[in-house]
């Protein structure tokens, strides 16, 4: 119990100190580009195969469910607001903390246990500074454009199995499309759940990494707790704000 | 003027905890000077060198390094202390992402505002003097433990520090590797003007290259002399140390109940 409560402050405090130390990561922005790249761009191919997947089955689930009431013109509506509300942000964050987050971790992790970070102490240099922070804003930065690239691919698969191979009229998918998604209640709503998603994946990442025992069971178990715990905090925050959001709670 | 000790240790004490590692050391080390801190491992040596790098905050005594309590010292004194100290760690600890001349370079783009071509003429400078110009293009992967040893020397001594420390310089190294980073150690630290702590067990190569040597056992200096004294020692633990004898004061066995005892071999079996 101590322990835990230890954790936690432990954990708000390296938060903060991350913030505070953020400063390079804007003035040295050639840092932050770089670990987008490695966070970001490194995790395109996984978020646009998993996009498109997600939204060929939306397109068939949908279909056959709608076509029962009459209303399969209604499908790009369908597709579109499952993946701009919630399957886009949501699946976009879980497979950003699969593969960015547990690299974050383990990158951090070993750096600590090969003494690079007490290395780069020892000259002065601060690691929260030098390393933490671009990581942190290269995860928040990335998080909604992959999210954004989820739902544009995912919008394409669903039209490429409603539209080219069941043959729902192209013209009602777009259109119905275009009507019902609203700019400020879904897409934007949507950008600030992946953002906010990206600082919480981020976060725990680079803190199971910091804290993580510099051995290999300790680097291990670390980016285990970083997938599980991200995970659970994706899914609890995006009930949180959808509560907010679209209930107005 | 500047005291002729640039690193004093006094009535150092220091725990983890309810674990005592250091109980109470004394150590000075003279400017210009390459001095040894020795013993077995867990004895506390690191956590001395820790200790002056200010890493770790002493329980109770003072390290004053050029005059300075190194405890008392903010975050911005203590890393202005820090630039004028290079640290060799025990398996170089170089920066994986970075080439040989990149980690070389780090300090030197971090911490001055030198326009490049005075980097690179620095760097390769900085390469030539430990024999490793040749692979300034390298990774870290691609180099032998004693390379990865002689890039991080080189990477320690980028800002001509006043005060180099070394943990564990010989561990692990070849025969060659290892006479050749002792003799580096004694070169760099003449060439610049240094004073270097070298924490190591490797008894005989450091005997040659070291001015003074302090042995430490369970958290106290039991012994110290320069390597002539410390070779000539009658003192038990010294002379096994330095000899490499089975029998002495330091025990074979980990502590432990009775063999028999152990086997159940006990009047009755």
């Amino acid at each position: 119990m101590v322990d835990g409560v230890w954790r936690v402050g432990f954990a708000a405090r390296f938060f903060m100190m991350t913030l505070l130390g953020s400063g390079d990561s804007f003035r040295r922005f050639g840092l932050t580009i770089r670990e987008i790249y490695f966070t970001g761009v490194l995790s395109l191919i996984i978020i646009l195969v998993s996009g498109l997947f997600v939204g060929m089955v939306l397109g068939l689930q949908g279909y056959e469910t709608l076509q029962k009431y009459g209303s399969e013109s209604a499908l790009g509506s369908l597709v579109a607001l499952s993946l701009v509300r919630e399957l886009g942000p949501v699946l976009a964050a879980l497979l950003f903390a699969s593969r960015a987050g547990s690299a974050i971790t383990a990158e951090i992790g070993l750096m600590k246990a090969t003494e690079q970070l007490a290395a780069m102490e020892m000259m002065a240099v601060d690691p929260i500074s030098r390393v933490v922070a671009p990581r942190f804003w290269a995860g928040v930065i990335s998080m909604p454009l992959l999210a954004a690239m989820f739902s544009a691919i995912g919008v394409f698969g669903g039209y490429l199995v409603g539209v080219v191979f069941i043959g729902v009229d192209e013209g009602s998918f777009w259109s119905q499309m275009q009507s019902a998604v609203d700019f400020r209640q879904d897409i934007v709503n949507g950008i600030i759940k992946s953002a906010v998603f990206g600082v919480a994946v981020t976060a725990i990442a680079l803190f199971e990494g910091y804290d993580a025992p510099p051995t290999a069971e300790g680097v291990s178990h670390a980016t285990t707790r970083t997938v599980v715990t991200s995970a659970l905090a994706v899914l609890g925050l995006d009930f949180i704000l959808t509560a907010f959001m679209f209930r107005g709670i | 003027m500047p005291s002729e000790n640039l690193v004093e240790i006094s009535d150092l004490t220091f725990a983890y905890g309810k674990n005592a590692i250091l109980k109470g050391i004394n150590m000075s080390m003279p400017r210009g000077k390459v001095v040894a801190v020795m013993g077995l491992s867990g004895c506390g040596k690191t956590t001395t060198l820790r200790l002056i790098g200010g890493s770790l905050k002493p329980t109770t005594g003072s390290v004053k390094v050029a005059g300075k309590e190194v405890s008392a010292l903010d975050r911005e004194g203590l890393y202005l202390m820090r630039r004028k100290m290079g640290m060799l760690f025990q398996f170089g600890a170089l920066f994986t992402d970075l080439s040989v001349f990149e980690n070389v370079a780090f300090q030197m783009r971090e911490q001055t505002d030198l326009p490049e071509s005075v980097i690179r003429d620095l760097v390769l400078m900085k390469l030539h003097a430990v024999g490793l110009r040749g692979a300034q293009n390298l990774m870290p992967a691609e180099l032998s433990g004693g390379m990865a040893r002689r890039v991080a020397l080189a990477r320690a001594v980028a800002l001509d520090p006043m005060l180099i420390m070394y943990d564990e310089p010989f561990a692990g190294l070849d025969p060659i590797s290892l006479s050749v980073i002792g003799n580096l150690i004694r070169r760099l630290n003449d060439a610049l003007g240094a004073t270097s702590i070298v924490v190591t067990h490797d008894i005989q190569e450091s005997l040659k290259i070291v001015d003074y040597v302090y042995f430490m056992a369970e958290g106290v200096v039991v012994a110290e002399g320069a390597p002539d004294e410390i070779k000539a020692s009658k003192l038990p633990f010294v002379h096994q140390f330095v000899w490499g004898d089975i029998d002495g004061p330091v025990s074979f066995h980990y502590p432990s109940p009775s063999y028999r005892q152990d086997l159940r071999l006990g009047a009755g079996a």
